[in-house]
């Protein structure tokens, strides 16, 4: 039989005829109108978007709106250039030097997206004479990084301090110049990574620490700063790694820190050189975006965090297997079979619920997530209409 | 630095429930997904609870050299150097 370049895809081309069964797919929602920051049409029907990461509400907000489209007419639609080259504008660097005020620090790199800051950074700080150790439950971007740069790279149990503690003694010496990867809220079951045990281990070994707040810019902390402010370690926080495309509306990466080195770092990563810089529309509605968290991020919490008690109490009254925590990001436990799982998100879809479907490896375990994440635009019905959804469906997520 | 034959005896230990399952013996070659039918995650792990049992760290980069028994064998006596 001839040998195809795509045989490897065969799960991928399997897990397709599953979903062609349904008339939605999971990995291929299409939202065919937008219709709010919480509702959209999808699959003809109005729909609540409950697994959309859109935390503070604000890709609606007039004021981002304003200055994103006057960025689009004066500067036009994108640089069309690198950092390095022609991507850099003015409102680039008034970025960079808004994140460094607002976390208190004095380096700060805006990349492209996310994805990239990760990438830039764990492939580019750490060397080949160094270390990653970074928590099992990772974002794969985190996972990402690391396979692009050349450090010895040692995953330690989720959220377990003592693992960590092991794994850096083994280190020996190295671990002085090792990198410690954690996440402020981890992305599908939204626990929070338990950051005062973990830099005082850290602190005993000399090693660096990076917290990734992508899920908590915003969410967590008095003034929004991320789970690195609400635990009170911010003197002991080498790197923060965020994004733009959560609680700031748009789309976009950074990383501050306390090290002013940082930025001999910055020509030295690939992922920041050899992509196009962001557009200047979304660079403009994302400096808005940060003053609004900066200015009413308090009263947005409080309504965030209503939503997500409010969400987490009502799913958890069916007996359903959830995170340890309330968070903004909720999610509900299924078992292990895809099809069922497929099932059941299909029929929330149907009646008018938007949730994220997680499958394994994406999922933490081997089993399927149900993955819901709230934002301080959704309303008490929105919630409770979600909760309902679930209701009805709550024999089959129990039996799952 | 431990005996290679040390840390076989330990893998065999940690696989053996493996091995039953997939109705396979256990030797060197035996492949760790192929043979075993370890997924990816379960394979991670199941290296967690090798890495305590022979109190060694195995740094991510060196799993895509390891297929079989063998070849995590002599990755782990490497490590224990």
């Amino acid at each position: 039989m001839t040998r195809s370049i795509f045989d490897k895809f065969q799960y991928y081309a399997n897990l397709r005829e599953d979903v062609a069964r349904l008339d939605a797919n999971p990995f291929n929602v299409v939202v065919e109108q937008v219709l709010s920051e919480t509702e959209a049409i999808v699959n003809g029907r109005r729909t609540i978007l409950a697994g959309t990461n859109n935390y503070l509400g604000l890709t609606f907000d007039p004021r981002c709106i304003a200055a994103g489209r006057k960025a689009l007419e004066e500067e036009g639609t994108g640089t069309t250039g690198s950092r390095m080259a022609n991507g850099t504008y003015a409102g680039h660097l008034a970025l960079e030097r808004e994140l460094a005020e607002f976390f208190g620090l004095p380096a700060s790199i805006v990349f492209s997206t996310g994805y990239i800051a990760n990438l830039g950074i764990l492939s580019t700080i750490p060397g080949a004479s160094d270390a990653i150790l970074l928590d099992a439950d990772s974002h794969a971007s985190i996972y990402d990084g690391c396979r692009l740069g050349n450090a010895e790279v040692i995953r330690f149990r989720h959220n377990d301090p003592a693992d960590l503690d092991k794994r850096l003694r083994r280190l020996g010496d190295k671990a002085e110049s090792a990198l410690v990867v954690v996440e402020g809220i981890y992305s599908m079951i939204g626990d929070q990574a338990p950051l005062q045990e973990i830099v005082e281990v850290k602190r005993r070994h000399g090693a660096y620490l990076m917290v990734d707040e992508a899920h908590s810019l915003g969410v967590l902390g008095e003034r929004g700063r991320g789970l690195v402010e609400q635990a009170g370690v911010e003197e002991d926080v080498d790197f923060i790694v965020g994004t733009f495309s959560k609680s700031l509306g748009a789309i976009g990466g950074f990383c501050v820190s306390r090290w002013q080195e940082l930025e001999h770092a910055r020509y030295a990563m690939r992922p920041y050189i050899f992509t196009a810089s962001s557009s200047p529309s979304i660079i403009a509605s994302t400096r808005v975006a940060l003053s609004i968290l900066r200015e009413q991020g308090p009263e947005l919490r409080k309504r965030l965090w209503d939503n997500a008690h409010r969400l987490y109490q009502g799913l958890k009254a069916f007996g359903f297997r959830m995170g340890p925590e309330s968070s903004p990001v909720v999610a509900v436990t299924l078992g292990r079979s895809k099809d069922s799982a497929l099932k059941v998100w299909h029929d929330l879809l149907d009646k008018g619920v938007y949730v994220n479907l997680v499958m394994p490896p994406a999922s933490p375990t081997t089993e399927c997530l149900l993955r819901c994440s709230l934002s301080a635009a959704h309303s008490a019905a929105q919630i409770d209409a979600v909760v309902d959804a679930f209701g009805a469906l709550s024999g089959r997520i129990l039996e799952n | 630095m431990k005996q290679y034959q040390e840390i076989l005896d330990a893998l065999y230990e940690v696989l053996k429930p493996f091995a039953s399952e997939a109705n396979q013996r256990l030797n060197e070659e035996t492949q760790l997904v192929a043979d075993l039918d370890i997924d990816s995650v379960r394979l991670l792990e199941l290296l967690m609870e090798i890495e305590d049992h022979l109190d060694i760290s195995i740094p991510l980069n060196r799993l895509p050299d390891i297929n079989t028994v063998r070849d995590l064998a002599v990755s782990l006596q490497e490590l224990s150097e």
